[in-house]
């Protein structure tokens, strides 16, 4: 059946009441009941919850085949739980078991072996990268991945769609009953967003720290009442991967031309005054955004009431100078952001769902006026593929792009026209990761494009002086710096499913055929 | 091959940047930035032994890349090396707007590679005269020899001076305010003027040092310099923003150009504007400041 | 290795002689670049291709090579693109630069426009 951004998606995947994509906010004011996990009694009190080793905390919690483990992302390069916990339950012989993650990526390269060797039989990511990527694009994977954005995430948990036996936490601190904090260890990751879901939704929540901090360890991110077993080990992760030293701006004169044409078009519409808010990636143009807003609030003596999101040093500088109302963070992008949030007033922690959720009461999303976000490619309807290379293989993230995209007012994309031979603004992007009907505008090297669904902002450039072009014309420029591609070559079998956020399919990932020259 | 308009002697070159030529990554799409000209450079930037994959770069570069309006020029390797006959065969046939003469000293090395161009333009049936030249005077001797050097050659629009290597030659390092170059860009100007080409000044290397740049450019624009050789894209919009003429003095110069015209019809050559004597030696100063205001973008008149 | 006894004889443009006496490399690994090995082989064209964008552009980057080999009119030797992601502007010149550094004559007489096009 084919979906509202034109792509084929297979009857057989439409069991169960499940819709393909029909448009933004479709499922707007529709009643659901929330699922609620399984949960033991601690009634009789107890002195700890400390667990010997992974093993034991495993065996305490039941652990057996065919269940489903979840992961949080907040140590990123840097991650070590994944790989601990999967290699624990590999050696006590699990098998049929199902992964689901905020997000995956090079750290987690171990787990492509156990998905070839049919132990790990599903996948469930906002990311996937480096061998997990490649093994699930050559279809070594028994079910289909499934990646879902941020909000689409705790979407699915809430509503029971992803049932997380055990949910893992890799706390930076944790005391002996599970009370859990992203700093103030040796190996900070700052918010602990992502966890905070899993953890109020899974039948069992097993922490994994290496900073034992005494009881309490208050305020919590994971509180100890949904915690069932804590675990010591050395270390959660490699600090220095964790975050990189604070996130250096771009000296690319490219990017800094692309981030001065984001600030110029935020400029020229009336969502640009004193209380806006604000969300950027952390990509070389999208955070040299940041520099050029500055600037403009200053001379027009205006602030921003907050930002999310994902979050970095120059933002958290904004707020320390007096620019921003308050910054909500999910997910802390470098140390500058790790040691700021906790410590900073005004610099708050959320959870996915208050930040992106679309079946709660009012994502954090909802509420904002800008986002600047990257992309792999877009295409003339504006679809955006953050997740599938021109090669066709998995290694992306949809990460918070869809939610921010459907929830802003004004959701600009800033990309070079081309990179390297790949053309950025195409004719069809190879996977539909956000739906053209959420993007507004498209800031390229080579021009700026406004979706013709936004003819409001097409008026307020023009009335600013802002030249721009369409769409078409950016392709056809592309094309002829880098000549029209060749279509690439797939087999039938579905390897991943890309999830909208409201838990529609928008698109299917398939198995990729070796290349051939003939 | 992409036709290239024929290049114009004098046309706006407040910003010339220099572009390796090795660098496919740079050189496919140099003008996005909005310089006036690009520089692509066969030079300094390109070890030695890489000169001739470089001038197959640019060789496809010049003929497979559309770049517009933006003037595209190309530093060859000095006279002294076994580079630079090669270059400018190069440049011929690629169709380069125009050629840039390292360490050039003497009106004979202009006249050195005005020759070698003659002879590429015959080679190759590019129109005899086609390709520009301009001049880098990098050394004492180079500046001495300014006029003779400015009045080569009908080819040669301009001269630039190269800090780099005459602060060398000179023993002196880069001072703020920019005494040590003072005699040499005076004298530089002075010729030029004198001959009626263009005058541009070197390059500013410190990219962290934003007021030590933008001072130099003040200054060139008050010496009367005609544009500025860049090194990276994002000292261009600094550039044309103080090369900008004011709002002020686009308004006398729409004023003396309309003025001229009407007076023209008339048959009247000498009138006033606002009490000032003013003739047709008032005309070219007048457009100059048009087309600089165009070129900014902020021209909102219709001459 | 033996050397070509045909050596310097000044080329008219359009008109090359071009012997492949050794091996000889251009370009680079760097993002958009090529980098482009040739070899004197017994004879055809042995072809090699490694490409960040091999999908979508495999069959073009190979018709490149091959047309440029063939203006320059080489029909024997062993070439191996390991390519990055370059325009077909740059893929030529890599792909020329390592044929004429093979017949040791890639520095000046250059038949621009000619067989180099």
């Amino acid at each position: 059946m084919k979906n509202a951004v034109g792509r084929e998606i297979p009857d057989y995947l439409l069991t169960g009441g499940r819709e393909v994509y029909q448009g933004k906010n479709h499922m707007d004011g529709r009643e659901f009941t929330k699922a609620a996990p399984t949960v033991k009694r601690y009634e009789a009190p107890r002195e700890t919850k400390l667990a010997s080793s992974i093993r034991e905390a495993l065996e305490q919690c039941g652990a057996k085949s065919g269940m489903t483990f979840s992961f949080h992302h907040h140590l990123r390069d840097g991650d070590y739980v994944m790989n601990l916990v999967m290699a624990e339950a590999v050696a006590m012989g699990l098998t049929d078991l199902t992964i689901a993650a905020s997000s995956t990526g090079a750290a987690h390269d171990p787990i492509a072996q156990y998905i070839k060797d049919g132990i790990v039989v599903g996948l469930q990511t906002s990311g996937i990268r480096g061998k997990m990527g490649e093994v699930v694009s050559q279809g070594y994977l028994k079910t289909p991945a499934i990646l879902r954005s941020h909000g689409g995430r705790p979407r699915a948990i809430e509503a029971g769609e992803v049932h997380i036996d055990i949910a893992f936490v890799a706390a930076p601190t944790a005391d002996k009953m599970g009370n859990c904090k992203g700093w103030g260890g040796k190996s900070d990751c700052g918010s602990m967003g992502y966890a905070m879901t899993d953890a109020k939704y899974a039948d069992k929540v097993v922490v994994i720290t290496d900073c034992l901090v005494d009881y309490p360890n208050m305020p919590a991110s994971v509180e100890a009442i949904d915690v069932d077993a804590v675990v010591v080990v050395d270390e959660i992760g490699n600090p220095k991967k964790i975050a990189s030293a604070a996130a250096r701006m771009t000296q690319n004169p490219r990017d800094l031309m692309m981030a001065e044409d984001c600030a110029r078009v935020m400029e020229a519409t009336p969502y640009f005054k004193d209380g806006f808010s604000f969300q950027t990636g952390v990509g070389g143009p999208s955070l040299a955004v940041n520099r050029f807003l500055e600037n403009r609030m200053v001379e027009k003596g205006i602030k921003m009431g907050f930002a999310i999101g994902g979050i970095t040093t120059p933002m958290v500088e904004l707020l320390k100078k007096g620019l921003v109302g308050k910054v909500i963070d999910v997910q802390d992008f470098d140390l500058g952001a790790v040691e700021s949030i906790g410590r900073t007033p005004g610099h708050c922690e959320m959870s996915a769902s208050q930040y992106a959720n679309p079946a709660n009461k009012g994502a954090f999303v909802n509420q904002l006026d800008f986002v600047i976000l990257a992309a792999l490619e877009v295409d003339t309807d504006f679809n955006v593929n953050v997740l599938t290379g021109s090669d066709g293989v998995l290694r992306g993230a949809p990460g918070g792009h869809p939610d921010t995209a459907a929830g802003s007012k004004c959701c600009i994309i800033v990309t070079p026209l081309v990179r390297g031979r790949m053309a950025t603004v195409c004719e069809k992007v190879v996977t539909v990761t956000t739906p053209g009907d959420c993007v507004d505008v498209v800031v390229t090297d080579y021009g700026i494009a406004v979706n013709p669904l936004r003819q409001d902002i097409i008026g307020w450039l023009d009335a600013a002086g802002i030249k721009h072009v369409t769409i078409e014309s950016l392709k056809e420029k592309a094309y002829s710096m880098v000549g029209r591609p060749e279509e690439l070559q797939w087999e039938d079998k579905v390897v991943a499913v890309m999830e909208a956020r409201d838990g529609t399919i928008l698109d299917v990932v398939r198995q990729i055929k070796p290349y051939s020259f003939d | 091959m992409i036709p290239r308009p024929k290049p114009e002697r004098f046309r706006l070159r407040r910003t010339m940047m220099f572009m390796n030529a090795q660098k496919p990554g740079l050189i496919k799409d140099a003008y996005i930035y909005g310089a006036d000209s690009i520089m692509l450079d066969l030079e300094d930037a390109v070890a030695e032994n890489q000169k001739d994959a470089a001038r197959f770069s640019l060789y496809h570069a010049l003929t497979t890349i559309d770049y517009g309006d933006t003037e595209v020029i190309v530093r060859i390797n000095g006279l002294d090396t076994p580079h630079w006959r090669e270059d400018i065969r190069v440049c011929v046939a690629g169709g380069a707007d125009g050629i840039r003469i390292a360490k050039c000293e003497s009106a004979q090395d202009v006249k050195t590679v005005e020759a070698a161009t003659l002879a590429a333009e015959k080679e190759f049936g590019v129109e005899e005269g086609r390709t520009l030249l301009m001049a880098a005077l990098e050394s004492p001797k180079g500046i001495l020899n300014a006029y003779e050097i400015c009045t080569a050659s009908d080819r040669l629009f301009g001269v630039a001076i190269s800090g780099g290597d005459y602060r060398k030659c000179m023993q002196v390092g880069v001072v703020p305010g920019g005494i040590e170059m003072l005699a040499a860009r005076g004298q530089m100007l002075i010729a030029a003027r004198a001959a009626g080409v263009q005058c541009f000044d070197t390059v500013f290397t410190n990219l962290d040092d934003a007021e030590g740049f933008e001072a130099e450019v003040r200054q060139n624009k008050e010496m009367g310099f005609d544009g500025k050789s860049l090194i990276n894209p994002k000292q261009i919009p600094v550039v044309h923003r103080i090369f900008a003429p004011t709002q002020k003095e686009i308004a006398a110069a729409e004023k003396i150009v309309r003025a001229m015209r009407e007076n023209a019809e008339k048959g009247v050559g000498v009138f006033t504007v606002d009490g000032k004597m003013i003739d047709v030696a008032f005309l070219p100063g007048a457009e100059r400041t048009i087309k600089l205001a165009k070129a900014s973008g902020i021209y909102e008149g219709d001459l | 290795m033996g050397t070509s006894t045909k050596g310097k004889k000044r080329r008219k443009k359009g008109c090359v002689e071009m012997k492949l006496t050794k091996p000889a490399v251009a370009g680079t690994l760097e993002s958009s670049d090529a980098q482009v090995t040739v070899e004197p082989g017994p004879e055809g064209i042995e072809l090699s291709i490694q490409s960040s964008v091999l999908n979508q552009y495999g069959k073009q980057i190979r018709a490149t090579v091959l047309e440029t080999l063939e203006r320059l009119e080489i029909t024997a030797a062993k070439v191996a693109v390991v390519d990055k992601g370059a325009l077909d502007c740059t893929l030529k010149a890599r792909v020329e630069c390592a044929v004429f550094r093979g017949c040791g004559q890639s520095d000046s007489n250059i038949p621009w426009g000619g067989a180099v096009k």
